[in-house]
Formats: C-alpha cells, structure tokens, sequence
C-alpha cells in the first residue's frame, strides 16, 4: 500500500533563480507521510528556499512541487493546507496569546466557540494553559516559540514547516525543546520539515535528514546512515568531525596511506584509485603504549589536549605531520594524563573507518 | 521604571533634564498665563487696552484690588454670540475633513514608500519633506496662481476639455482644502510612514501562512499596526488646522470664518484683547479632548489587555 501512495511532498527537478543567483538547482526529492524530515545545510545552500518554496512564499523557476501527488506550484501561501513557524516566531504583536493561536481558524470563519475550544486545546499541548490573555512582549523566548508552534499548528496541516524553530534559544532551552518536537510529533503524527544549520538538531530530532550544499542534494538517508556512511568528504566533514587520509587500495581491504599501511573494511573500490579514509574521532582509542590485537595503530605526538568534562579532545601530530583529532569520552572518574609532546598511540579496528570515493 | 528613578543622577544629568521644563515655563506656561489673565479682563480705550492692570508696585492691596476686578465676561459673549460658535464648528468641520482627506491621501503614500526597495525610501523620505525649503507663505502663495480665474488649473482644465468656462476655485472651501492638504501632507505621511515601515515583513507572511490574502492581511495585520502612525499623523494634521488662519485668509472667501480669523479680527481690528484672548483659551480646551483622548488610546495600549 505504501509503495502506491504517493509521497507527502515531492520535489521534481525544482530550480529557483534570484537574478544571478540559483538558490536551489534541479532539485528532486520524496518527503513520506508522518515524517520528521530534516533539511541540514551550511547558509546560503538553498534549504530555506526549498522551505519557502513548499509554504508558497516563493515559485519554483523551473520544475514543480507535488503535495499528496497534486501539483501545488502555482497555489498561494493562503489556500496551502501546509502551515509554518517562522524563525523570528513572527507573532502578531497586537494580539495577545490566544487571538495569535486562533488566527489561522479566524480567517476559515470557524465558529467563535470552536475556536476557543481548539485554541484551549493548543494551549495544553504546548503547556500554556493560563497564558491564553498574555500579550505577546510579555513571553519570554520560549514562551513566544510555544505560541507559534501552536498557531502553525491549530489548522491540522498536512505538513508543518519550521524554520530555524529553535536558534532563538539558548542551550539548554534548545535541547530541551528538541525532545519536545519529536513528542509532539509522533503523539500529533504530522509531518514535520525541519529547516536547520545545526546538525545535532537535525540528527537529534529527524527520522531523515537531506543534507544540501550549493542548492542541490549531497546526501539523504536517517541520521546514522548520513553520519556513518556519508556519500562524500563534503558531507563527512559537515556531519561532525572527521579526520581524513588520503591513500589507495594495494589489495582488498588493505589500503596505503601517507601514514602507513591500514587495514580497512572493503567498500568495494577498485584497486589503485585514489580514496579517502574518514575517521570520526570517537572511534579511534588514544594509549601510551602500542595496542595489542586485531587493531591498527600509529604513533603520534600529542599536540593538543581539551578537556570538556564530558569528553577530553586530543589533537595527535602524525608521522606526515597531519593532524588527528581523537575524542574519549570520559567515564572513569580517574583521568588518563597526556601532555602535549607525549608520544602517544592511537588504534581503530578495521571496520571503524569510512572510505570515501568523492 | 522605579528602579530607574532610584538611580542617582549627577548634578549636569538633573540639568539637563530640567532644560525641557524650563523652556515650556518661558515659552508656553508664563504666555499662557498672560493670554488667560487678558482674557479676564474688559477692554479699555488705554494702553494696553485692556482693564484692571495688575500693578505689582502696589503690593498685595493692588493685586487683591486686581482680582476683584477679573471678570468672564469675555467668555460669556462667546457662549452668547452665534458668531464663535460657528466659528469653532467651522475650524473644527474644515480640520475634521481635512484630516480625513490627508489620511486617505497620506495613507497609500506612506504605505507605497514603506513597500519601496530598501535604498530607494530615504529619497522618496526627501521627496516628502522637500516643500519644506520653500518659506510656507510663498507656496500658499503660489496656490493662488494656481487657482485663480486666469491661473494654471483652469488653464489644463479648459485645454484638456473637460470645462468649457473657468471655474472659480479661489475664495472657496475646496480651496481651503486644497491648501491645506497640501501644506500638511508631510505631517501625515512622516509618521504613517515611520509606523509602516517598522513593521516585520514576515507579519504579512505570517498571516497568508494562516489562511489571510494580502488584502485581508492588511486589514487584520498592517492597518492596526500602523495605528500609533494614524493616529500621531491625524493629530499632528488636526491641531494646527483647527487653529489655522493663513490658508483660509489666503485661499478661502470671506464668508468662511474659522476660529483664526476670527481670533485675528478681535484682536487687530476691534482691538479685544480679552475677547481675542477667551477664544484662544476657549481653542486650547477644545483641543485638549483629542489629545487626552490619544493619551488615553497610548496608555492602553502600553497597559495590559484587559
């Protein structure tokens, strides 16, 4: 039956031009029903664009823009059954609390009483209950974000839009507030389409992250398949931190490196062309003494050492003078002490590297 | 804000702030005072010509003797001959039209520079305010060459074929108007424009987000919005007018007698200080009721929504 439907959203061969400028370039993609769908991308790589394009702020140049299989390229932003939180929370600011709420239902002359009903509704689901006759310069930051997620919500849209939702907040209130999304997503079963820039948000709270650069796809696929086996070095380096050695296979799963020869699982590439293998730094063991067993190792010099209460960072000069960063987490209470200028050894089993083709 | 005045200020911050209060002492409580002590006296064939004159060389006895003396006859000729009245109704009628007509001029003109390209508007700002290098008794001036029998409207208007005889624009109430909406019309448009132009685009993505076409959107999100504007913009237009005199003297017939002519009438040619006095009085609490009434608007909106 699934495979019949036809997806939520789907971009076909989308291109959008600003005079010169080509934000988003033949660009094709499938969003599923009842997903939490990530749109991940450094600024300026066209992931606001496709967002606003999806609300109808903006038409595609080229290309169309299917929602439950019906094109919607040409529908302005005020009959599209999808709703969006804008980055700025954009809330009116001479209505109070619960006037912003009913908004969307004022405009569809949904019966007075109804509204106040669904708006109370609202108002619980984001844990506002009493806030309903606040103004709106009387919230506090989290407040104002809780207020436009239940406006953007209270017209049940077949997909909600955030924009940047959380990038007003600090820290603490953000991670909080990640979890809360992804409560409310699965316990409302909307679709969701996330605009972010920070890739722990996106990996934190999407099912599928699509990671974009230069107005086209780079990679799609759920978190720790894009974290884990990343299509190419643009999007390893992008997803987190990764060491990158270049070599080449001299035989199957054996590949020769600047820094000696390492043992690799076999991705299958031909032997000979020139690869890339990515280490992420959590998977790679710092010691002072060579490892024994199945493992590979190269010595180094200590050159940085981070300590950040839950993990201590290690910068390692190699034999070709680059740089490894290693990332231990630290569970003892007891710390292992390296100086700069330790001579130290790090090992990563066979199958904890990427190889990298692009 | 409590917390704020509990912050002691050095002696030059206390200065400064005083400056404000003092120059409305000298220039608008001590003449204010003046004018209402006139209008409490009888006129005089004498210099000036009004009486009692209070003599402070006499000391407590004269000022005593020059209260006893004060008398509201000037108000009570007011209340009493049809003539103010019409006077105030005419200022009033002819600010209340005019306003009007400033707003739905002024109105669309600020919203157009508002929506303008960001590097655009300060010229079109400019383009506003630019009248205003022209000394304001010269461009009334120039608007009886424009709307004079033989004067350049009628001109266009009989070439373009749309009268076929010269229309007598002059000396009547359009002219008035016309002056006026002229002459104020950077008064309106500054402030709508100032308010428009603070207002998040978003707003009005925002509100077609929710269900709102852009007409629509202006009626729920912008107009509101640009309330503080509509209102700043009337009032600044609607004070001096009710109180203006050049552009009716100037543009308007002589049976059109608003409440400045009037003033300027008992004062230069009956010489009525008093009379010219209680008028002024009279105009100043007449126009305190729209401005306690945008007082009142201001502080509610500052205030919580009930």
């Amino acid at each position: 039956m699934e495979a019949v439907a036809p997806p939520l959203v789907r971009f076909e061969a989308v291109t959008k031009r600003f005079g010169a400028l080509t934000a988003v370039d033949r660009l094709s993609l499938d969003i599923a029903r009842g997903a939490f769908f990530a749109l991940l991308g450094p600024s300026g790589c066209g992931k606001t664009t496709l967002l606003r394009m999806l609300a109808g702020f903006e038409a595609p140049s080229e290309g169309r823009i299917l929602l439950n299989g019906e094109d919607i390229s040409a529908m302005p932003p005020h009959v599209r059954p999808v709703n969006m939180m804008f980055q700025s929370y954009a809330l009116f600011p001479h209505l109070n609390v619960e006037k912003n709420i009913g908004f969307g239902l004022r405009q569809e002359k949904v019966a007075r009483r109804e509204i106040a009903a669904r708006v109370e509704e609202m108002l619980a689901l984001v844990r506002l209950q009493g806030y309903g006759r606040r103004r709106i310069d009387q919230l506090s930051g989290g407040q104002k974000q809780r207020v436009a997620l239940a406006r953007a919500l209270i017209k049940r849209p077949s997909v909600l839009l955030l924009d940047e939702p959380l990038a007003a907040l600090d820290k603490k209130l953000r991670a909080e507030t990640q979890f809360e999304l992804m409560e409310l997503q699965r316990r409302l079963g909307t679709s969701f389409v996330i605009v972010t820039h920070d890739q722990d948000e996106a990996m934190t709270v999407a099912d599928r992250i699509a990671v974009m650069d230069r107005g086209r796809l780079a990679q799609v696929g759920p978190p720790a398949q894009v974290y884990e086996r990343p299509a190419s070095r643009w999007v390893a380096d992008f997803i987190g931190e990764v060491t990158l050695i270049e070599g080449r296979f001299s035989a199957p799963g054996i590949m020769q490196t600047l820094i000696g020869q390492v043992r690799v699982a076999d991705a299958g590439v031909p032997l000979g062309e020139t690869v890339w293998l990515g280490l992420r730094p959590e998977k790679v063991s710092i010691g002072g003494e060579k490892p024994a067993g199945d493992v590979n190792a190269v010595a180094g010099t200590l050159h940085e050492a981070g300590y950040r209460g839950d993990m201590s960072i290690y910068k390692v000069r190699l034999g070709d003078r680059s740089l490894m960063k290693v990332a231990v987490a630290n569970t003892g209470t007891r710390q292992r002490d390296f100086s700069p200028g330790d001579v130290v050894w790090l090992s990563w089993p066979a199958d904890a590297g990427m190889v990298l083709t692009q | 804000m409590s917390r704020r005045a509990k912050v002691k200020r050095p002696g030059g911050g206390r200065l400064v702030v005083l400056i404000p209060y003092l120059w409305l002492i000298a220039f608008f409580l001590v003449p204010f005072v003046i004018v209402a002590k006139i209008s409490l006296s009888q006129t005089a064939m004498a210099l000036p010509p009004y009486t009692p004159v209070l003599d402070l060389a006499a000391g407590w006895e004269g000022l005593k003797q020059f209260a006893a003396q004060l008398s509201l006859d000037s108000y009570a000729l007011l209340a009493s001959d049809e003539l103010y009245l019409r006077s105030y109704l005419k200022s009033l009628e002819v600010a209340g039209v005019s306003t009007a007509l400033l707003l739905l001029i002024g109105y669309p003109m600020a919203y157009g520079i508002a929506r303008s390209p960001r590097g655009l508007q300060p010229l079109l700002v400019m383009l506003v305010v630019l009248p205003f290098w022209t000394s304001f008794l010269i461009r009334v001036y120039a608007w009886i060459n424009i709307l004079q029998r033989d004067g350049l409207l009628n001109d266009v208007l009989l070439r373009l074929h749309i009268i076929d005889t010269p229309l007598a624009w002059l000396a009547s109430d359009t002219a008035i108007y016309i002056g006026v909406v002229y002459s104020y019309l950077p008064f309106m448009v500054l402030p709508l424009y100032a308010s428009l132009e603070k207002i998040d685009p978003t707003l009005l993505e925002a509100a077609a987000d929710l269900g709102c076409p852009r007409w629509k959107a202006f009626w729920r999100v912008t107009l509101p919005l640009s309330w503080p504007g509509v209102a700043a913009g009337a009032l600044l237009c609607f004070i001096p007018v009710t109180g203006e005199f050049v552009i009716p003297d100037l543009l308007g017939g002589s049976r059109t007698l608003m409440i400045g002519q009037t003033l300027w009438t008992e004062f230069f040619s009956n010489r009525d200080w008093p009379v010219a006095s209680a008028i002024a009085v009279a105009l100043l609490a007449l126009l305190l009721v729209p401005i306690l009434f945008y007082e009142r608007l201001q502080k509610r909106a500052i205030g919580e929504t009930p």
